[in-house]
């Protein structure tokens, strides 16, 4: 890309910025990938059916119902979406807050996650949402200050300015805009700062949005400690995504990648390390709730033994295995392992959204196939435009230009 | 407006913060704990009255103008556990408890209309009212349709009109308000129920009424269901078989849902204000040491 840049001087902004430097027809013909081929195809049916949601509502589009009201794109989309888009934020606390340099390469892929993450949490709730073009309605119209809901509105949408903020920078070194680098850099600390105590309070605020379910969540799920369980299970499922993400990236995008394959490892061994003693305190917390809550004869039951291969298929086997993989040195098992734990993520946010919910009321809910179809074309369109942005912006890699130095 | 600010403050008094903004001179300097608005209305359902001859239900329908083309004469709706739809705000469910010595039991269930709704807890666009009447009202003007009261809800009753794409809204008992806010109005059911099974009255003096009945009667159950579940219902149930049986979840307890929030909505502010300055405090630190080992270089970013 940066070759193309530098030998043709006097191409088109467009093209030198937007197309990586190719015409047209050279753009177009490396368009066609089986990649892009496959994921196309779910597009071209996928879009229709995310137009259909909003032209015939949610009653044609999705089996959700009086008695199972929320489904799969709060529970996925949004509770899961967003527990895993953390990693901006503990990477941000890491190197600027706690003065970590090593992990700063992690920094802005994490940044970028996080930001599209988020972003797509929201789109994903849209189509949730009865009346979405009333989004606004809390903040503008009616407030309903006493909801935790309104507090996680709140914070997402201050977390979202917070990651745009943070992530432009990235875009101003893409198209050259040095002035605007400089102004933003200038906030940099105050947004790191801002954005980690956001997330703390919408992921927590999330879980505090089922303390007013005591008789509707299974009693080995509820527990008044679900905030922290929140909290404490999105540090781990941030971290483990990073790593899987960074796996990726080293295959997908290996030519931007400039970090060797020893300091990958290091980093890799160093983030399992913290995702090990986070997975602790979740597992202690888990353990707590059921002791305070005397629910001990309840795990030799049908919920129980569903609540055990959670919390021991999930949570304990990956913090043994990340310790054996420290032990051993090995980046690989560290790599293998973040992909039980942010499946275990997933597996607790569908428990506490919608399997463990309602769970004695006589209706069961399964996702119609047109909700699991949007949710595939919003991954997806994110796939897309992680990847659009990655081939321009500078996010695996550091700019070439010593003016965009962060002095943190 | 000035009744919901009211309510929501007097709620927060509840969560132990003083009531010195509530408005009542006398509770000022009380910590005060909201036990619901005095002289509330309410409903006292005697389970063993009802014959299940569904009246109330058409007299709903006709109040509400909800046309779910059911025959209220038609008995074979009692095959099946009902539950409110977005066009029933009542309905009468049939039981065949155990301790009823083969004897059908008839419940008319709607929303319990709580002196602390979890919905109004629930909604973040105030959606919801307690009325100084006792109603729980929805205001579909604001709502966004999350559905998040639904699932609130511990008695399963808001339901939604999942078939409107343009205009969903939230659908429940409305308590019939426009008609019990005027003088000597009372809901359409009541109105029509041949047997007494229904009664409209002061929520205090109903207590006393279903008291006198169940010391009169010793087949009742000592229980009336709603004047402690989730903090008190403006709708109260008593009945000669055990609640149990008759569909009523009977492990709610007797705090009222919106508390279990407080305690929450009060430690994300103390986290916004403390938080910042720790995080200001430990990077300062970070600086000062990196600062001493690279002297320049770690200048003013």
């Amino acid at each position: 890309m940066s070759q193309a840049a530098i030998t043709s001087q006097d191409m088109s902004w467009f093209r030198k910025n937007i197309l990586l430097g190719m015409s047209n027809a050279e753009y177009f013909r490396k368009l066609i990938s089986p990649f892009n081929v496959i994921t196309g195809l779910i597009l071209a049916v996928g879009i229709p059916t995310a137009i259909w949601r909003f032209a015939a509502g949610l009653g044609a589009t999705t089996n959700l119902s009086n008695t199972n009201p929320w489904g799969l794109w709060l529970g996925f989309d949004m509770f899961f979406g967003v527990a895993i888009a953390t990693g901006g934020f503990s990477v941000g606390v890491a190197v600027y807050i706690l003065g970590n340099k090593d992990y700063k390469p992690l920094l802005r892929p994490a940044l970028l996650t996080g930001f599209l993450g988020y972003a797509f949490a929201i789109i994903g709730l849209l189509f949730d949402l009865g009346r979405p073009w009333r989004l606004p309605y809390p903040f503008l119209v009616s407030a309903g200050m006493s909801s935790v809901l309104f507090l996680v509105a709140e914070h997402l949408a201050l977390y979202l300015t917070a990651m745009t903020l943070e992530i432009l920078p990235a875009f101003a070194e893409w198209l050259g805009l040095k002035k605007a680098w400089r102004f933003l850099m200038k906030g940099h600390m105050v947004f790191i700062i801002l954005g980690s105590v956001l997330v703390m309070g919408h992921q927590s605020a999330l879980g505090a949005m089922y303390l007013l379910m005591p008789s509707r969540l299974h009693p080995l799920w509820y527990t008044p400690l679900i905030p922290y369980h929140f909290l404490v299970s999105c540090i781990a499922g941030g971290l483990a995504m990073l790593i899987i993400e960074s796996m990726i990236s080293h295959k997908v995008f290996g030519h931007q990648v400039k970090m060797s394959h020893e300091q990958d490892d290091r980093l890799t061994l160093g983030l399992g390390k913290a995702v090990a003693f986070t997975l602790i305190t979740y597992l202690a917390l888990k353990v707590l709730s059921v002791a305070h809550g005397m629910h001990w004869e309840l795990l030799n039951t049908g919920w129980g033994y569903w609540f055990m291969f959670e919390v021991l298929g999930f949570v304990l086997l990956p913090t043994i295995l990340y310790f054996v993989a420290i032990r051993r040195g090995s980046a690989k098992l560290v790599r293998y392992t973040s992909i039980i734990t942010v499946l275990g993520i997933m597996l607790n946010r569908f428990n506490v959204s919608m399997v463990c919910l309602n769970w004695d009321a006589p209706e069961v809910y399964i996702p119609k196939w047109s909700e699991i179809l949007v949710t595939i074309t919003l991954i997806t369109v994110l796939m897309w435009v992680f990847r659009w942005v990655i081939n321009r912006a500078p996010i695996l890699y550091k700019h070439p230009d010593p003016f965009y130095a962060d002095e943190h | 407006m000035n009744s919901s600010r009211r309510g929501f403050l007097k709620m927060l008094a509840g969560a132990g913060v003083g009531a010195a903004a509530a408005g009542k001179a006398g509770d000022a300097l009380a910590v005060e704990d909201f036990t619901g608005w005095p002289d509330t209305y309410g409903v006292l359902v005697d389970v063993s009255k009802c014959i299940g001859c569904r009246s109330c239900e058409g007299a709903c329908n006709d109040v509400n103008n909800l046309k779910n083309g059911v025959d209220p004469t038609d008995q074979s709706v009692f095959e099946t556990e009902r539950r409110s739809d977005y066009n029933v705000y009542t309905f009468v469910n049939r039981y065949m408890p155990e301790a009823g010595g083969g004897q059908p039991v008839f419940v008319k269930r709607q929303c319990m209309h709580c002196a602390e709704p979890a919905c109004f807890a629930a909604c973040l666009c105030k959606a919801f009212t307690k009325t100084p009447e006792g109603a729980v009202v929805y205001d579909a003007d604001v709502c966004i349709g999350c559905r998040y009261c639904m699932q609130a809800c511990p008695f399963y009753i808001p339901a939604y009109t999942y078939q409107s794409a343009f205009d969903p809204k939230v659908t429940k008992c409305t308590f019939c308000f426009d008609r019990i806010s005027k003088d000597g109005g009372i809901p359409g059911c009541v109105e029509i129920c041949p047997t007494g099974a229904l009664t409209f009255g002061r929520r205090e003096e109903l207590i006393t009424i279903a008291r006198k009945r169940i010391f009169a009667d010793s087949d009742y159950i000592d229980h009336i269901y709603g004047e402690r579940e989730v903090g008190g219902t403006s709708w109260m149930y008593i009945s000669k078989v055990p609640f149990e049986q008759l569909g009523f979840k009977t492990n709610l307890g007797s705090t009222p849902i919106p508390r279990l929030t407080y305690g929450f909505l009060w430690t994300l502010p103390i986290l916004h204000i403390t938080l910042p300055v720790l995080l200001a405090g430990i990077y300062s630190i970070t600086r000062k040491r990196e600062g001493g080992a690279h002297g320049a270089d770690g200048g003013e970013g």
